[in-house]
């Protein structure tokens, strides 16, 4: 009803004139930006190629040839790691929602599980990453149990999952901490059981809060796979590791890092981008979405 | 006459502060208890003790003859009776207005999708919000998301109806097109206790008005007596007061 028509406005000649002006600013911005990378970059470049040992830089880690040679061997390395990466942040979810939810809970029947699961957060967000790798994937199957695999892959995953489970359980359970309490009060006034309360009020809503930080952790994830290579998984730094110790020419490393940042980037971009967009919407309106 | 709602000594501290002290109030159905006394006087408090959203300390809650203060009742049956509106409307943001509305008698009521989709338009005509069904609440105007707060409560058929200062976040336009809502329910016989600054409002629907004072009520009677001929020195001050600050 309060739908006003808007069909019928054509700008006035002042704005228009203002239309001309923010165009010719926009304009001469863009070209001293321009001009200014230009020059900063050049410079940089130009000092690195004529300095002295350049060559040597040159053909120990950019050596294009050997780059082409390799990377279809990294590739396939790089391939695991996003398999590790996708299943173990599939398990890693679920868990740490899971954890997330006891340490949150009140219920007096779950109250050993509560403790049990703030044990093993403070346990695994406090050991190095690696230090689980070696333990899980030298130390397990060294105990020769029958029914438990001894494949690295496997192991190397369910040392990542055991860790990032207990980061990713924190981030879950800030998201909830932080919705306000007033929510709480009107579903619980409105009859819903605690139960219902967090899942159909304050878990959606929190969840949504926490994605940027997990999208951060998911790009954490998949560079820290890079660390099941100690047990001798043939992932991209593994495969990099082969060759580069073959040759003694650092090349085989670069393309490793190159293949990541070619993920990683536009991850992190993204991330950037859900994050400014989750600031400006709370600061419009008191209304925190 | 028994009453709908009876509180019986009703005391509340929080801490060291004592907030409801010995307090007795008696609420019959079909009409309307306002609330009234200065900023800290427990208002809020005693409807969220009511709510059982705070426990007491001493005294009894009667609804509908059913003791409800009792430890072992269970309260998400008795919330499912005692609706409550906030000042803060607490509407859920990453639901629509309809979801919101259609929640509580989903999951609580046990009603069909379409069952509460139907009921949910149905009241949003009513109250002259059926545009807006599937707008997120940071869309609405403050008035129009305690329209939507209050239908989401009236969803679940209450049999008293909580407000607390359900108009002090909002502008004096807005105010007025949520107390139209209230004094429809009050002409429909809702049983309602409400919170309120609005004295003027408070004199259109009251059956009765409670003064407090540091957690108790000091004087209690129909809005004539209460807000024109006060008896008690206390009532006198406070509506002084307000008559200063040009609120009355
Ligand atoms: N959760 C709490 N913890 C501690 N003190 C509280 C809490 N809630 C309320 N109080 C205290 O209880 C007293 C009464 O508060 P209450 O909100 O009931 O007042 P009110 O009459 O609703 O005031 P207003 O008109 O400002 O809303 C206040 O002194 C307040 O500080
Ligand atoms: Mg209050």
């Amino acid at each position: 009803m309060s739908e006003r028509n808007n069909s019928a406005w054509s700008p006035s000649s002042r704005e228009l004139e203002r239309r001309k002006e923010r165009g010719r600013i926009s304009r001469r911005q863009a070209i001293i930006a321009a001009i200014s990378s230009v020059l900063v970059l050049g410079t940089l470049i130009s000092i690195a190629i004529t300095s002295p040992g350049w060559a040597v830089v040159r053909k120990t880690f950019f050596d294009v040839n050997y780059g082409r040679e390799v990377l279809p061997k990294v590739a396939e390395g790089i391939w695991i790691n996003l398999q590790l990466t996708f299943i173990g942040g599939a398990c890693i979810g679920v868990i740490a929602l899971a954890l997330a939810l006891l340490r949150t809970t009140k219920s007096p029947a779950l109250t050993p599980f509560r403790y049990l699961a703030t044990a093993y957060v403070d346990i695994f967000r406090g050991a190095p990453l690696i230090l689980i790798i070696l333990l899980v994937g030298f130390g397990v199957p060294a105990l020769g149990l029958s029914g438990i695999p001894s494949n690295v892959i496997f192991l190397g995953t369910v040392a990542v999952v055991l860790t990032y489970s207990a980061y990713v359980a924190e981030v879950i359970r800030s998201g909830i901490l932080s919705i306000h309490p007033s929510q709480r009060a009107a579903a619980r006034s409105l009859g819903l059981t605690s139960t219902q309360t967090m899942r159909y009020v304050v878990l959606p809503q929190a969840i949504r809060r926490v994605v940027p930080p997990l999208l951060n952790d998911f790009v954490s994830l998949l560079k820290d796979t890079g660390l099941v290579s100690i047990l001798g998984v043939t992932d991209a730094v593994r495969a990099a590791q082969i060759n580069a110790s073959r040759t003694f020419n650092y090349t085989p490393y670069v393309v490793a890092a190159i293949l990541f940042l070619i993920i990683t980037i536009p991850m992190t971009r993204y991330t950037d981008r859900a994050i400014r967009q989750r600031m400006s919407n709370q600061n419009s309106e008191g209304v925190v979405v | 006459m028994s009453a709908l709602l009876e509180l019986r000594n009703i005391r509340k501290s929080f801490s060291t502060e004592l907030v409801l002290d010995n307090l007795s109030l008696e609420v019959p159905e079909h009409t309307a208890t306002v609330l009234i006394g200065a900023s800290g006087s427990g208002k809020s408090t005693l409807l969220r003790c009511i709510n059982l959203l705070e426990s007491i300390d001493d005294g009894e809650i009667y609804l509908d003859g059913q003791e409800i203060s009792d430890p072992l009742v269970n309260v998400d049956e008795v919330r499912r009776k005692l609706a409550m509106v906030f000042q803060s409307f607490n509407l859920f943001p990453h639901m629509s207005v309809l979801e919101n509305i259609m929640l509580a008698p989903i999951k609580v009521q046990g009603k069909s999708k379409e069952e509460a989709r139907a009921q949910g338009i149905e009241l949003l005509q009513r109250f002259g919000l059926s545009e807006k069904f599937d707008q997120y609440p940071d869309r609405l105007s403050g008035g129009q998301q305690q329209r939507v707060a209050i239908i989401r409560s009236l969803a679940l058929n209450p049999r008293v109806l909580l407000l607390d200062e359900v108009t002090s976040a909002l502008d004096p336009v807005l105010v007025n097109e949520v107390l139209s809502v209230v004094r429809d329910l009050k002409s429909d016989g809702m049983t309602m206790v409400l919170a309120t600054h609005e004295m003027g409002f408070a004199t259109q629907v009251a059956d009765q008005v409670c003064f407090l004072q540091a957690g108790n009520i000091v004087e209690r009677g129909s809005p004539d007596a209460v807000l024109h001929n006060p008896s008690h020195p206390q009532t006198r001050e406070f509506l002084k007061r307000l008559h200063e600050a040009g609120r009355l």
